[in-house]
């Protein structure tokens, strides 16, 4: 740290001020002369033909269909992997001859106020004819399921295969165990739903979405695409966002309806995702299934991992991410942090009549941290001895880095068996053993659980141009620009959804040019003024945007050198830039008067300046392009009744790597929400469908999320180890709090149950799922 | 959601309130605190042609003793009875449901009568008052009447309430000194609903020993024996003929009624 505001200072966020006081502007804060809102007609059923949409005669012109979108001539959302035998979906922004989830959108009705609007929906009439359904992917992949695309011969969306053979390994290891593990269905639930405002801006020429997005710029290619306009004729203003998590990574058909009804009705129109349209339109994250097998020696050492991974994808291919993003990224990461030879892995990616599947948070990681931990829990319980130990002794050990695992993952750096010990340690194993063996008075279960993972974060070409989807990250750039008054402004394609980027970035951007932190302001995510980029996802955002940043603003720091030694009369190269001033020995300028002389005084500089002044648009990728790789050991003690098959976590403790830490306080705030929400999927998170494919929670009160007093206290420890391909070091750690907690949660839980021998391996772990366990056990009675 | 469009009215007395809500259209409703009728009106479960909000209706907001026996205004928030600071021949327990109802938002605005109304059987007034024997006292077109909680609850959802009366207030009788009260809840998380809920009144000074499973699928399961309080096994048989069916899906009632009467148990 250089400074006490630069790289690796706590400051508090910038955009506190106007965030927690009430003052941010949001979707629903918009207000555009005329504007009208939104409601859309949505599936009640999961699956079938549309028959005929009736508009009660009062309400003509204020709805619109399917038919109205392909009279216009606005295309389906598309979103298709190059990846061999991946099956192509269609979806309309409002459906089409079908219906394939409940809550499709199927019409939307224009009104003055919300609530009219809803009136209007509430009048039209649909005639559907029902079809079979497909709820359970398992059986959604067998011969005869009723087909989601009826073009297609059945509903695998893709298959991949990752490995060789194992059998002789399965031959001769002394240990084989298998699991049958599965993770629900999820929601994810930001504080802020999706929303857009769509106006068309008559002076600019442009189509504006004033829209609650974490890509703005794929929104507008995306946009583009559909509406068949060009990329310029369409500007994303992003305003301020209250979460995303994924769900705002997405084209959603809702904006393409607004963005097509506010060139067609040639008036503002506004949508704003409510709650009930989240909960039952928008369940899609997390759904997977495996079969696997682990092989290992007597005393626990993998010899190899065999894998079937299912994961429902839902009905449509989500734009830019596709169906398979979940599915596929199991096959290669599914290993984790384990060093073992052997590996097998088959994916499958299903089609089923829910909505579609959009990376969350963790992204298949959740998932494969959950089944690769209890894997390794399942090996110690085999061989009998400590998990922590055999966990130990399979972790890719320090001196091995850089480390190329059996999927071929390059993993930077790190040392991840002491993020073991030291979450041992700080979550006194010692003393959960001794108060286990004396017992609880109220007759609860006590244990332990640890899981361990790594995140690899900020993926580059290289890992996503195999995919072959509508998107690939190159370089993202960053612009940087030293005001007249000597202030900066940065301007970049990412957009904050709440990753505190105003603050971060000005401390990167300070670090270098030593310009007040509350002097620099960021732009972020509106396509008429930031760089393109893939925008916010991925745990991204720093190394590469933050990269971009410094190094715009090292090039910047030479032109203020330069300019700043014509004014003392030295060559640049004996100058230094620091805290705001260039020296040469006693003397020294101002970053502002340099900037002043730039602008206000241009007489005054040397005939040899560079014409580019005094801003730059940089572009940035780090040494390597196989992205970082952060990681952390979490580590919990819980609590089950075992009457009520209910969880306490008495403790909970974090001890994560993210190399250098821009701004640790906004790095525990991460780590804090990620947390929170891996606590939602490991005992409480879960979409119900009864088998006609409803969604059975409508509300908070059946879809129960974590809150306030369910989420301990999580004790974080950081260790430091730089990643020696970005800027200062930084790794991606925006999602790693979301990854770990239900594999953590369930060893501990399955420590509580094993003097009972019962063991859970599903997610959500609700007191159903552990009193089942625990019936099967043969107790309670 | 946005509410189905309807009118609201907002009268000062009890009389002017039960005029309205007998318009013979059947489709004036009475709303309190507004913490479950809101959430149907929004999700439109629920879309009545007048709203008539009584919470401005002065004698429906009184605490008071009268006699024996403490009587509390249906628009009487949860927060004021969480609060405390009003005399309570009850020993302080109406507060102590009170404090456990959902969180304090819902509480701030959410209301005794309101709840009883409502008669979701999960909720805390019904199995509270249920098994603190106290009366509701209901307003009508005819006049007032008195009927007991455990006459009052019919089912899930259902009272005896009939077209055109509201609740007006609830009356909780005394408890002696030597009363003790249990009273546990089967939730997943803070402030959602209860899955099993078991009440336990023990009053050796007014002969009362009573038992409730409540959170079930209907009205709550009474049990006023006194030789249940000591003996689990009877106590268990009693409840499970009550409520019948699955033996897993009643299990947490069992445990929770246990756990009620460890609380009264010396």
């Amino acid at each position: 740290m250089s400074t006490t505001t630069g790289v690796g200072a706590p400051i508090r966020r910038k955009e506190d001020d106007r965030l927690l006081r009430g003052r941010g502007r949001f979707v629903g804060d918009v207000a555009l002369p005329g504007m009208r809102e939104l409601a859309f007609v949505r599936s009640p059923v999961a699956h079938a033909r549309i028959r005929a949409i009736e508009v009660p005669p009062d309400h003509a012109g204020a709805v619109f269909t399917g038919a109205d979108l392909a009279g216009d001539g606005v295309r389906a959302i598309r979103a298709a992997s190059g990846l061999p035998g991946f099956k192509v979906s269609e979806q309309p922004a409002l459906a089409i001859d079908k219906v394939r989830f409940v809550g499709e959108p199927v019409a939307v009705c224009v009104a003055d106020t919300r609530a009219e609007a809803e009136d209007i929906a509430a009048a039209v009439f649909v005639d559907y004819d029902e079809l079979p359904v497909n709820v359970d992917m398992l059986e959604a992949v067998k011969p005869g399921a009723p087909r989601v695309h009826e073009h297609w011969p059945d509903n695998v969306i893709l298959e991949t295969r990752t490995g060789g053979d194992l059998s002789a390994v399965a031959a001769t290891a002394a240990v084989r165990v298998s699991r049958t593990i599965r993770t629900a269905r999820q929601c994810m639930v930001p504080l802020e739903g999706k929303g857009v405002v769509a106006h068309r801006d008559r002076q600019a020429e442009q189509l504006v979405l004033t829209t609650s997005t974490q890509i703005p710029h794929i929104v507008r290619a995306g946009l583009a695409e559909c509406l068949g306009l060009d990329q310029g004729a369409i500007r994303i203003v992003p305003p301020d966002i209250g979460g995303g998590f994924g769900w705002k990574g997405l084209l959603q058909p809702e904006e393409v309806v607004a963005a097509w009804l506010a060139l067609r009705l040639d008036t503002p129109v506004r949508w704003t995702e409510d709650r009930r349209e989240h909960l039952v339109a928008a369940a899609n994250a997390r759904e997977h299934h495996y079969e696997i097998t682990a092989y290992a020696d007597a005393r626990g050492r993998l010899l190899g991992i065999e894998a079937d991974a299912l994961v429902d994808a839902g009905a449509y291919s989500v734009y830019p991410f596709t169906a398979c993003l979940e599915a596929a990224q199991i096959g290669s990461i599914l290993p984790g942090p384990y060093d073992f030879p052997h590996y097998r892995c088959r994916t499958v990616s299903v089609a089923t009549n829910k909505p579609p599947l959009v990376p969350f948070r963790g992204v298949a990681r959740t998932g494969v941290c959950f089944a690769m931990e209890q894997m390794i829990d399942a090996v110690a319980a085999a061989v009998g001895r400590e998990a922590l130990e055999v966990r130990l002794e399979n972790l890719v050990r320090p001196e091995q880095m850089p480390f190329d695992n059996v999927t071929g993952k390059h993993f930077d750096s790190g040392d991840y068996p002491e993020s073991v010990r030291r979450a041992a340690a700080a979550i006194g194993v010692e003393g959960v053993r001794e108060r286990r063996a004396r017992g609880e008075p109220d007759g609860r279960l006590v244990g332990v659980g640890f899981a361990t993972y790594c995140e690899q974060a900020a993926h580059g070409t290289a890992v996503y141009h195999g995919w072959g989807i509508p998107m690939v990250p190159g370089h993202e750039q960053a612009h940087a620009r030293i005001t007249p008054d000597g202030g900066l402004e940065l301007r970049v394609g990412v957009q904050s959804h709440g990753q505190s980027m105003e603050t971060t970035f000005a401390q990167v951007a300070h670090e270098v040019l030593g310009i007040p932190v509350d002097r620099i302001k960021l732009v972020h995510g509106d396509t008429a003024l930031t760089p393109y980029s893939t925008g916010t996802w991925g745990s991204r955002s720093m190394v590469m945007a933050g990269g971009a940043v410094a190094t715009a603003c090292r090039r910047l720091a030479e032109r203020v050198r330069r300019i700043g030694g014509h004014l003392l009369q030295v060559p640049a190269g004996d100058t230094t830039l620091a805290d705001g001033c260039v020296r040469a020995g006693a003397a020294s300028v101002t970053v502002r008067e340099v900037a002043h002389t730039w602008y206000r005084a241009p007489q005054r500089l040397p005939a040899d300046v560079d014409p580019g002044g005094l801003e730059v648009t940089a572009g940035y990728k780090p040494g390597s392009d196989h992205g970082t790789f952060s990681y952390a050991t979490h580590a919990a003690v819980v609590a089950v009744d075992p009457e009520l098959g209910s969880v306490e976590i008495l403790d909970y403790v974090v001890v994560e790597d993210a190399g250098t830490m821009v701004n640790p306080m906004v790095v525990d705030g991460q780590i804090y929400g990620g947390v929170a929400q891996g606590i939602g999927t490991a005992l409480y998170e879960r979409m119900p469908y009864d088998a006609e494919g409803q969604p059975l929670a409508s509300t908070f009160m059946d879809y129960l999320i974590p809150g306030f007093t369910e989420v301990p206290h999580v004790r974080i420890l950081h260790m430091h180890t730089p990643s020696p391909y970005t800027e200062f070091g930084v790794k991606g750690i925006g999602e790693g709090g979301a990854i770990a907690p239900p594999a953590a949660l369930c060893n501990a839980i399955n420590d509580a149950l094993a003097p009972r021998g019962a063991t859970v391996t599903d997610a959500p772990m609700t007191p159903e799922v552990i009193l089942e366990a625990l019936r099967r056990a043969g107790g309670p009675a | 959601m946005k509410a189905a469009d309807f009118d609201y009215a907002a009268p000062r007395t009890l009389d002017d309130a039960l005029a309205l809500l007998a318009r013979d259209d059947g489709a004036a409703r009475p709303v309190a605190g507004s913490q479950s009728l809101g959430p149907m009106l929004n999700l439109r479960l629920a879309q009545p042609g007048l709203l008539v909000d009584i919470t401005r209706i002065p004698e429906l907001r009184d605490i008071a003793v009268d006699g024996d026996a403490l009587v509390v205004g249906a628009c009487v928030t949860h927060a004021r009875l969480e609060d405390g600071g009003y005399p309570d021949p009850t020993g302080g327990v109406p507060a102590r449901v009170a404090a456990g109802i959902a969180y304090r938002a819902v509480r701030n605005r959410g209301t005794i009568g309101g709840s009883l109304a409502h008669a979701d059987p999960a909720a805390d007034w019904v199995a509270a008052l249920t098994a603190l024997g106290a009366d509701v006292i209901v307003a009508g077109p005819h006049g007032r009447r008195s009927v007991a909680m455990a006459d009052f609850i019919v089912g899930a959802f259902e009272t005896d309430l009939r077209p055109g009366e509201i609740i007006a207030a609830v009356r909780i009788p005394a408890l002696s000194e030597r009363a003790r009260w249990g009273y546990v809840k089967v939730c997943r998380k803070t402030g959602e609903f209860s899955h099993a809920t078991g009440a336990v009144l023990a009053d050796p000074g007014r002969g009362v020993a009573r038992c409730v499973v409540a959170a079930a699928s209907g009205r709550p399961v009474v049990l006023d024996d006194p030789r249940l309080l000591a003996d689990a096994a009877a106590r268990d048989a009693a409840v499970a003929a009550r409520l019948g069916g699955d033996p897993a899906a009643i299990r947490p009632h069992l445990v929770a009624l246990r756990r009620a009467v460890a609380q009264v148990t010396p």
